[in-house]
């Protein structure tokens, strides 16, 4: 880290490997393929639509860390963003 | 009781090798009888650290095959006579030894030694299984470097699903001088990350090299490595020994060392 890089306030490199290797174990340990991945995100749309019309193309899912309830420091969770189109029920509806 | 340590790190290069050799012979300065294998088949390397390799007649293969006993192919140490060497083969390859076979020869092995020390080949297939599969103990040997983090987590991850349930860490290499400059992940984000026991932290030490050089393990010596190397000894016998202060060294440590060349 150079001196120009202090006033600019750059971005010690230990701490982008810190960043980086805690996203990166996050995923090596969830042991989840970009094909499983794949697969959760259509049975969640399946299982949603349902029950409400949601945004299938912005549906976001990742496998992130959280803080443990228990307080055993952070856990892997399951993180989707679903946007829904129209929350009126659609099952009552067709019936 | 005798106890088994395999000493690994998934990512080659790392110092698993130099850790075994001076965790090896520190442990038999502190009067414990120990044997090392080494179980890299096809790359054998413990034997020139430790100075032995003109010395080898049979080896690990030769054992499990039954071509010699155990007791014709350990080679003991020229300085410590409680120190052993069961040297690996050099022209065989991994699969010429299951698993099941080091189990049986670690068993034979317990009734003589205090420690057994096993030093695993880099990566994740047969020669790492073979060298696991009679330890009640891991020494996990990492850099603070992204790639070798992540190796030793996967390796981790394959020991607790192999039921290895006493798993300590070295976080070796350490450069105080960048960490402090920001420029290298501390010992506590190293640990903070692989969450498990830290059991020892060995600065980046040009003594390392010349050791090597010499065929002569550094350990209990003055220098900075050397230390942190028997501190480490002391916390497998159970001591509470404070960590080093990697720092540079102090001014009267630097002419000590001065007059000890």
């Amino acid at each position: 880290m150079g001196l120009i890089d202090v006033f600019f306030k750059k971005k010690a490199s230990g701490d982008m490997a810190k960043d980086r290797l805690k996203l990166l174990l996050v995923s090596d340990r969830a042991n989840c393929s970009p094909e499983v991945m794949e697969m959760i995100k259509n049975d969640i749309i399946k299982v949603i639509s349902k029950y409400m019309e949601i945004d299938a193309e912005a549906l976001d899912i990742q496998i992130t860390q959280t803080e443990s309830e228990g307080g055993n420091g952070a856990v892997p969770a399951l993180y989707a963003n679903i946007p829904i189109k129209d929350i009126k029920n659609k099952s009552k509806e067709e019936a | 009781m005798s106890e088994v340590i395999v000493i690994t790190s998934g990512k080659g290069g790392v110092g698993k090798t130099t850790t075994t050799a001076n965790v090896g012979t520190g442990l038999a300065k502190l009067n414990k009888k120990v044997v090392l294998i080494d179980t890299d088949i096809g790359l054998r390397n413990l034997d020139v650290v430790m100075g032995l390799e003109n010395r080898i007649v049979y080896n690990l293969v030769d054992v499990v095959e039954g071509s010699c006993r155990v007791k014709q192919a350990l080679i003991k140490d020229k300085r410590y006579e409680n120190l052993f060497l069961l040297p690996s083969a050099q022209t065989r390859d991994k699969t010429s030894v299951t698993p099941e076979q080091m189990k049986k020869l670690i068993e034979e092995l317990k009734e003589e030694f205090d420690y057994i020390l096993l030093d695993c080949p880099a990566g994740i297939e047969q020669g790492f299984k073979n060298a696991i599969a009679g330890a009640d103990r891991a020494i996990i040997v990492t850099t603070p470097e992204v790639s070798a983090i992540r190796d030793a987590d996967r390796i981790i991850g394959l020991l607790e699903a192999n039921e290895l349930k006493q798993v300590e860490l070295v976080v070796n290499r350490i450069r105080m001088d960048m960490v402090k400059r920001g420029d290298m992940m501390s010992i506590d984000d190293v640990v903070d990350i692989l969450a498990i026991n830290l059991i020892g932290a060995v600065p980046d030490d040009e003594n390392i090299v010349i050791s090597t050089n010499q065929g002569e393990p550094l350990v209990g010596s003055g220098t900075m490595a050397g230390q942190a190397y028997l501190n480490i000894c002391h916390r497998i016998l159970g001591e509470d020994v404070p960590y080093l202060n990697l720092d540079n060294e102090g001014f009267f440590r630097k002419i000590a060392n001065l007059f000890k060349r």
